[in-house]
């Protein structure tokens, strides 16, 4: 099997910001993104997702390096210091580069 | 008269989570019922709005709006000087108790139907009104003296305006008004008759979610729960006073002092959160949900009525 090296960009946030870094990471340069509610426990407590005002956020992006490189910048200037925040990246093989 | 059933389902949610409890409405169904619930209060408002001449609307929602940009002006010193709170944090609690609580409005509403009293039935319409005066004023008094062009209101305009609450609320209104009562009658026994009965329904939800702020108030200290009961009670003397002032009858009277009262726990925060990112937001939501919620449903409702006794037999 031939894979194409890749960036997966994880930000675990809060729900209130799924509309902003979804025209963020988009206007970054990634050419899509999955994202799903989530539950969890952190530096900021249990995050039981019980009131749409703490509920979180998985928003996923495949997408090459500069473009990681470009979103993890912005996600930190941006958002470190006010919200709840875990961001990450891992390094992935996909079958069909020209989508990512 | 015993214990009304609304606040009894209430007081179960507040137990099950007390207790330990899985109990949780599963969330589609949380927020199925609370689009009925603001449909069913925008249509009710709609229907009533047709009967009504604009040119006596209109004043009295001028009046409306007004307070609802006066609320915040007066809490936010109050949290200020009394509650040492930071400008963001004071800003946004302000901003909470400035716009209103759906939910605590309805309350009001099976309040009075039981008891037989009467109220301006196009009430839906100030709720509408009061949700965002007091949300601009809060972002406003966060950014004093900083630069307000940095504030990215068209993304906030499509958070606030197009949120469940304002969308529904107001489809609702628009949809009752132009249907008129006829043509909705045949819906009636979903959107009026079944009313109570999905409420109450509501209400454990709501308990259980007041509940689970109980640790959060621990941590926020005495200020924030003297403040999340007097606050409102002095809100409420404003609103009644208000409602007084622009004719409004004993129930409407009653309704007002309650939307006064209430804080918003759903547009409020949502806003805040995006316009004002340093204010912590377990703050404003453990005051607004976890001590003003229950307390305007438990005894606030109640003090509000009797305070509208008592001003319309001054």
């Amino acid at each position: 099997m031939k894979t194409h090296p890749r960036k997966l960009v994880v930000i675990i946030t809060e729900g209130a910001l799924e509309n902003t870094l979804a025209r963020e990471v988009i206007a970054l340069g990634a050419h899509g993104y999955t994202i799903a509610d989530v539950r969890g426990r952190g530096t900021h407590g249990t995050r039981e997702a019980a009131w749409a005002a703490d509920r979180n956020i998985r928003l996923e992006v495949i997408c090459d390096e500069p473009t990681a490189e470009r979103i993890t910048q912005a996600m930190r200037e941006k958002y470190y210091a006010n919200f709840a925040m875990t961001l990450y990246v891992a390094d992935i093989g996909v079958l069909r580069p020209e989508k990512f | 008269m015993g214990l009304d059933p609304v606040v009894l389902f209430f007081l179960l949610g507040v137990a099950a989570r007390l207790l330990r409890s899985d109990l949780r409405l599963p969330e589609a169904i949380y927020e199925g019922l609370s689009i009925y619930l603001l449909l069913a209060i925008g249509l009710k408002g709609g229907v009533e709005l047709a009967r009504q001449p604009l040119v006596s609307v209109l004043p009295q929602s001028l009046a409306v709006i007004a307070m609802g940009l006066l609320l915040p002006l007066i809490a936010y010193p109050v949290l200020r000087r009394i509650g040492r709170f930071e400008r963001s944090d004071a800003a946004s609690i302000a901003a909470h108790y400035g716009s209103v609580s759906m939910v605590t409005f309805a309350v009001a509403l099976a309040f009075l139907n039981d008891r037989g009293v009467a109220y301006e039935q196009y009430m839906p319409l100030f709720v509408v009104l009061l949700e965002v005066p007091g949300i601009v004023v809060g972002i406003l008094l966060a950014k004093l003296g900083s630069d307000v062009r940095h504030i990215e209101w068209k993304t906030l305009a499509r958070e606030v305006l197009l949120g469940r609450s304002i969308l529904l609320l107001t489809g609702g209104l628009l949809i009752g008004w132009i249907a008129g009562p006829k043509a909705l009658a045949p819906q009636g026994q979903l959107f009026f008759d079944l009313f109570k009965g999905v409420l109450a329904l509501f209400m454990l939800e709501m308990g259980i979610v007041a509940a689970s702020r109980i640790r959060e108030l621990r941590r926020a200290g005495v200020f924030l729960i003297a403040f999340g009961t007097l606050m409102p009670l002095l809100f409420a003397l404003i609103g009644a006073t208000v409602a007084r002032l622009i004719g409004l009858s004993l129930g409407g009277t009653t309704l007002l002092a309650t939307l006064a009262a209430s804080a918003s726990y759903i547009a409020a925060p949502a806003a805040m959160r995006i316009a004002v990112p340093q204010a912590n937001p377990s703050l404003s939501l453990a005051a607004a949900l976890g001590v003003t919620f229950p307390f305007n449903i438990l005894a606030g409702i109640a003090i509000y009525h009797w305070l509208a006794l008592r001003i319309h037999t001054l």
